[in-house]
């Protein structure tokens, strides 16, 4: 392989994957909380949290990128915070561009997963009680697992648009190589570039694999699934 | 074990207004949909809050509101078979069988998952998903995830509603099992006569959300014209043999003879439930002759009881379904009627209503 993409090229590819998982992985548990309180929950407030969570799907990705770098840049209010409590930075980091990749992919992986559990029937929750569940084992043993499906679809969504995210990520981390210059950056940057036109294009090809790659095994995964019987 | 349940709660057009205690054994609540039943048996499994009141299985106090008690339906240990299953689809017939048993502390179990499997004979379908299952098989499984719970008291909301007349036939003898086999109360909602009248050892009339009778079958049964718009009867299930559209008539095979009633709009072979008044029914003993009368049904006095004024109620099997007469005291002294006596239950077509 290694003869035929540059370092600086491995490097990136590298980079979009970690970032992509660690955005998606990070994203799930907020992103099934968020979807239950949305598809469940009666309370004030539940209109404008549906509204910010879906923002970022609908705003400039530059928007999200600036207002990602006022809010958790070093000198922001949380930028601040997470750099004193936990030691975590994200300006110019890694970290920052998956937290831009896990902003953006946010929306998508809670509407899935929100669909899937406003389709459950609740009265198999009510039969789980009527068996000795609490609520806490009514959610681990029946609504989890029948909104499985979309948690996976979920997972998916999330996973390729934080691979495809470019603008608000460039806008918050900018584009550094081997720290934050992940595959579409790498793609920009080449083309900006003299002579960069095919190594553009080598990563543009491996852009589509893994693309093609994620649709197939979530394809397969929900078929095995309709296949056990999980519906 | 006891349940000894005093509640109230508003529903839509009616307020919920119910008393009752029960032992154990098989207590139906019976009344016409939307009458209150399945609001009340919620109520009881802890599905649903009650605006007021008291439910109280075996002196532990499960609802109580002017304590501000109210105990889970995860904590009451009540079982509950719903009308359609609610198997879970993404277990197996075994691993929805033993829900309910891991829930359960082992000091607390009994029954063993054997021995519930070989009650509702539910062997060969253990590896199985609920898709792959028929309705009657479904439901046995529904009964067994209930008892594997190893409940106090089981709630049976018309679990036989949703199949069809050999469905029924198959599980009402492993509901008749059950109910010999475990000294359980057993709460049984249904709106067939038919079901209560095999199943129930008392019954609980509900209607407009109040119990207007309560006492065993055949009392309950008899005086069910007591209550606001009730006429007492019976319903006959039948099935469709004919139909004579030139005579504008509908032909039933019942077991206890054929019957005819006014054109019904349902195809040969299919299944007809025609509800016959008490009042509408003529008695006969001996072969009736010629007479205009299309039903002759076939029956055997089951028992009499007396009614106001010159009435006596009269609880006929006719071909093993219950059936009941109303007539003149005096009557049933001419043709000396009394329990075992056979007689000939005479219906004209045009007092039916098929359905």
């Amino acid at each position: 392989m290694s003869d035929y993409l540059s370092p600086e090229e491995l490097t990136a590819i590298w980079l979009s994957l970690k970032v992509s998982t660690v955005a998606t992985l990070v994203a799930l548990p907020f992103g099934i909380a968020v979807a239950l309180l949305l598809a469940r929950g009666r309370f004030p407030g539940r209109t404008l949290l549906d509204g910010l969570v879906h923002l970022p799907l609908v705003m400039p990705p530059v928007v999200t990128g600036f207002l990602l770098l006022l809010a958790f840049g070093r000198k922001g209010p949380l930028g601040a915070f997470f750099e004193q409590t936990f030691g975590l930075v994200f300006a110019f980091r890694w970290t920052g561009a998956a937290l831009a990749c896990g902003v953006m992919g946010f929306p998508l992986m809670v509407r899935a997963i929100r669909l899937s559990i406003e389709s459950i029937d609740r009265k198999l929750e009510q039969a789980a009680a009527t068996l000795g569940a609490g609520r806490a084992i009514v959610f681990l043993s029946v609504t989890l697992p029948l909104a499985l499906p979309g948690i996976l679809a979920g997972i998916v969504l999330c996973f390729a648009r934080a691979l495809g995210e470019f603008g608000a990520t460039i806008t918050f981390v900018s584009n550094i190589p081997g720290e934050t210059q992940t595959m579409p950056s790498a793609i920009y940057a080449l083309i900006q570039t003299p002579d960069g036109d095919a190594a553009a294009l080598r990563l543009t090809l491996i852009s589509v694999a893994i693309s093609f790659a994620a649709l197939i095994l979530s394809e397969l995964i929900a078929r095995r699934m309709a296949r056990g019987g999980v519906t | 074990m006891t349940l000894s349940i005093a509640v109230q709660k508003k529903l839509g057009g009616f307020t919920l207004d119910v008393a009752l205690e029960t032992g154990a054994g098989v207590t139906a609540l019976f009344g016409r949909s939307g009458s209150g039943k399945t609001s009340l048996v919620n109520l009881i499994a802890g599905l649903a809050r009650p605006d007021s009141g008291r439910i109280v299985l075996d002196g532990r106090t499960l609802v109580d509101t002017a304590n501000g008690v109210f105990v889970p339906a995860g904590r009451r240990r009540i079982g509950y078979v719903f009308q359609e299953g609610r198997l879970f689809p993404h277990l197996s017939v075994r691993s929805n069988l033993l829900y309910g048993r891991w829930l359960t502390p082992k000091a607390r179990r009994w029954g063993t998952l054997d021995e519930v499997v070989d009650l509702l004979g539910i062997g060969p379908l253990l590896g199985r998903r609920p898709r792959d299952l028929s309705g009657g098989e479904k439901q046995r499984v529904a009964i067994g995830r209930a008892l594997l719970a190893s409940p106090d008291c089981l709630l049976m909301d018309e679990p036989l509603a949703a199949l069809d007349r050999a469905r029924k036939a198959e599980i009402l003898p492993y509901i008749e099992r059950l109910r010999d086999a475990k000294r359980l109360p057993i709460v049984y909602v249904s709106h067939s006569v038919e079901e209560v009248a095999r199943l129930a050892d008392a019954v609980a009339l509900i209607d407009n959300g109040r119990v207007a009778a309560l006492g065993p079958v055949s009392e309950v049964f008899a005086h069910l014209e007591a209550v606001s718009d009730w006429e007492d009867g019976a319903v006959l299930e039948a099935i469709v043999v004919a139909q004579d559209r030139a005579a504008g008539v509908t032909r039933l095979e019942h077991p206890a003879g054929p019957l005819t009633v006014p054109h019904l709009d349902i195809a040969v072979g299919g299944r007809a439930r025609v509800r016959v008044r008490a009042r509408d029914v003529v008695l006969a003993v001996g072969e009736p002759g010629r007479l205009s009368v299309r039903n002759r049904l076939a029956a055997r006095v089951v028992a009499m009881a007396e009614g106001e004024g010159a009435e006596v109620g009269v609880r006929l099997d006719a071909g093993g379904s219950p059936m009941l007469a109303r007539v003149t005291r005096d009557a049933v002294r001419e043709l000396e009627l009394a329990p075992g006596v056979a007689v000939t239950a005479l219906v004209k077509a045009v007092a039916l209503d098929g359905t």
